[in-house]
């Protein structure tokens, strides 16, 4: 089949499945970098008209808003790519950042290493049962992650209450985590470009990684070829379970006050991070790196938007309508892609 | 799996909901000698009516295949509509025309990028749920709009005549609509096509059925629906704000899949969906009445909901483990022994 596509480009003669790869992974190339563009783009349209957005403050400020959405994103990504979804993250992170932040007030002088540890082993027990129950109990993600959406959210406010954690009663340590920088770019940024980084070479580069691709793109064909579904869907929401644990901490450490509210509604904000980021809804591509740049370009919008003096009310509709505009592109490139590689019998969706 | 156990395991998906909605009235009416009183049925309608309305025409965009989460983002919009155009004087006949049509408009968007673009819906209303909500904000912004004319208020609070006072108006058009989309769902052939195409897009494609222009009509009806029920939601609150129904849209999922309607399509009933929405509306209640901390009621419906669906998939997990299949198929969506009963002989 990728002969022809071959003579046809006019390309110098190849093994017939490097042509298709190469096309391929051009694509996935142009996917990632299509968002910084859109990102300069924007920035630069922004900061023409209003220089103050390149202000060092207002970058930070954007960068340090990003590191919890973007450690989400990477979470997401992992579930996403399997053909799985978790919508738990949002109350996972409040339950964490209540209970782990809450800690500080409770016993004076903990280490902050140790709220950390907290943070992320709510989150691992989380994402455990979630994963159990959806690669052991076979009920679809959907299913099982609104559930757990509405029972841990409904736990944070029962031990919650009326209560909250105040900036006052954490130590001046923990508040000053999203303010260290480094010459003038934000400690947390770094450490959260690395995490992502990390998961972006694991997905890519690992046995187990790249099988999470397998079972996005054909779930029977993966187990026809002898992935162990159930276990690697299993670790994927382990591991989204655990990035929204210590997600929660930060956020803690990032907003200081902590009610029964923290982090709703984020799942449906991450996921649209994560599609804007060009990860497949239904699985099979996508990487970690491009949902964590999804991440940012939305909260850049946001700032923008602020810089610019158009009121908030309007960030969520262009959020909506960048998230329709993002997936439209990405569908006319894949008709365009499938095309060319003429692969038969493509998913018809 | 035997065709007898299949049998078995439909029946149970079907009875699993009666007896859940039978042991709620129980344990409804042994905390509470309120339970079983008209007034406290009044209550349940007034609290409910609303999210109970939008579960009927989710229920046919499930069995379809597809999914829609901008379902309460629409709701939002045409009450922000409703409050801006009475705030500026408007005639109320003139302001409902513009509410439907926006309605209809904002189900023909999301039914058109799934069908004629081919998108996923559930990317595309996570996207349409942002916008639709965003159009509300902007249309409203902080401002909140009151004193509606009391004819209309007294619709969302006065029970409707002749019942004892025990139905409020959406309970009223709940049942109606149960029974419209019922007739529709269950004994037309535009019904049954829901279901085949449900069950198989391509199965139905080849078999004549119009998928697409059926698509967009589940959507276009939906966003009728739903920006009717936001007119209903503004009436009973008397109170146009920009957060109206704010997250409504998994909660309605919730009860369509308690109900027992098949994610992947293909699998469900509006009677299944009635007695979800009566079961949810009863705990909702009973836990109410028992005192409990009301905002955490989520635990018991996510409970609810995991437990409905493991019961399900009990019986066919036996039979897999019969069958000593070495490897667990992955999704049932994969395993065609699930989806291609309901395809031939629909409940």
């Amino acid at each position: 089949m990728s002969t022809a596509l071959v003579s046809r480009s006019e390309r110098p003669p190849a093994p017939a499945g490097t042509g298709a790869r190469k096309l391929t992974e051009r694509a996935f190339r142009i996917r990632e970098s299509g968002i910084i563009v859109v990102l300069l783009v924007f920035v630069a349209i922004t900061a023409s008209i209003q220089p103050r957005f390149l202000d060092i403050t207002n970058i930070q400020f954007i960068l340090v808003n990003t590191t919890v959405f973007a450690l989400l994103a990477l979470g997401e990504t992992m579930v996403v790519i399997s053909r799985n979804y978790d919508l738990s993250m949002g109350s996972v992170l409040g339950l964490s950042a209540y209970l782990s932040a809450s800690q500080f007030g409770q016993h004076h002088g903990i280490p902050i290493v140790v709220v950390f540890l907290i943070g992320l082993g709510i989150g691992l027990a989380c994402g455990a049962a979630n994963g159990i129950m959806v690669s052991a109990g076979r009920v679809p993600s959907l299913v099982v992650t609104l559930a757990t959406l509405y029972i841990i959210r409904g736990i944070d406010i029962l031990i919650v209450g009326g209560n909250e954690v105040v900036a006052s009663s954490l130590p001046a340590a923990f508040l000053n985590i999203p303010k260290a920088t480094v010459l003038g770019i934000p400690v947390l940024a770094i450490a959260i470009a690395v995490v992502v980084a990390v998961g972006a070479y694991y997905l890519r580069s690992f046995r187990s990684g790249r099988e999470l691709y397998a079972i996005g793109s054909n779930p029977e064909a993966a187990r026809l070829a002898g992935i162990p579904i159930g276990r690697r869907v299993l670790v994927a929401f382990v591991c989204s379970g655990a990035i929204a644990g210590v997600a929660g901490v930060l956020w803690a450490a990032q907003y200081g006050t902590v009610d029964s509210t923290a982090g709703t509604g984020y799942e449906l904000q991450v996921i649209s991070a994560v599609v804007v980021g060009g990860v497949a809804i239904f699985g099979g591509s996508g990487s970690a790196v491009g949902a964590a740049l999804g991440a940012l370009l939305l909260n850049t919008i946001s700032s923008a938007l602020y810089v610019l003096g158009i009121s908030p009310f309007w960030d969520q509709a262009i959020w909506g309508f960048l998230l329709l505009l993002a997936i439209t592109i990405d569908r006319l490139i894949s008709v365009r892609l499938t095309a060319a590689l003429r692969v038969r019998g493509a998913r018809h969706e | 799996m035997s065709e007898r156990l299949r049998w078995a395991a439909r029946w149970e998906s079907g009875l699993a909901v009666v007896v859940v909605v039978v042991i709620i009235a129980v344990v409804g009416v042994s905390v509470s000698s309120q339970f079983f009183t008209s007034n406290n049925f009044f209550n349940m309608g007034l609290s409910n009516g609303e999210i109970a309305i939008m579960t009927l025409p989710m229920t046919l965009i499930v069995i379809s295949g597809e999914i829609d989460l901008s379902v309460a983002s629409i709701l939002g919009l045409s009450s922000a509509l409703l409050g801006v155009l009475w705030a500026r004087h408007w005639p109320m006949i003139g302001i409902f025309a513009l509410i439907a049509v926006v309605g209809l408009a904002a189900g023909a968007v999301n039914g058109l990028l799934v069908t004629r673009v081919g998108l996923p819906s559930l990317a595309v209303t996570i996207g349409t749920l942002a916008l639709y909500r965003g159009i509300a904000t902007i249309l409203l912004g902080p401002s909140t709009v009151t004193n509606f004319p009391t004819t209309y208020t007294n619709l969302g609070v006065n029970a409707v005549p002749f019942t004892g006072d025990a139905i409020t108006y959406s309970t009223a058009l709940f049942l109606v609509l149960a029974l419209v989309f019922g007739v529709v769902l269950h004994a037309t052939p535009f019904g049954r096509s829901i279901y085949a195409m449900g069950a198989s897009q391509e199965a139905a494609q080849f078999s004549g059925i119009r998928v697409k222009r059926i698509k967009t009509i589940l959507f276009m009806v939906s966003g009728l629906v739903c920006a009717l029920v936001g007119v209903l939601w503004t009436f009973r609150l008397d109170t146009a704000v920009q957060n109206n129904g704010l997250g409504l849209e998994l909660a309605v999922v919730a009860i369509v899949l308690f109900a027992g309607v098949s994610i992947f399509g293909g699998k469900g009933s509006i009677l299944g969906v009635v007695l979800a929405v009566l079961a949810f509306a009863g705990l909702q209640n009973a836990l109410l009445l028992t005192n409990f901390n009301q905002e955490a009621a989520g635990i018991v419906t996510g409970a609810l909901l995991l437990l409905s669906v493991f019961g399900r998939n009990l019986a066919s997990l036996s039979a897999g483990l019969r069958k000593r299949i070495p490897t667990r198929p992955g999704r049932s969506v994969a395993d065609p022994s699930q989806v291609t009963p309901t395809a031939t002989t629909p409940p």
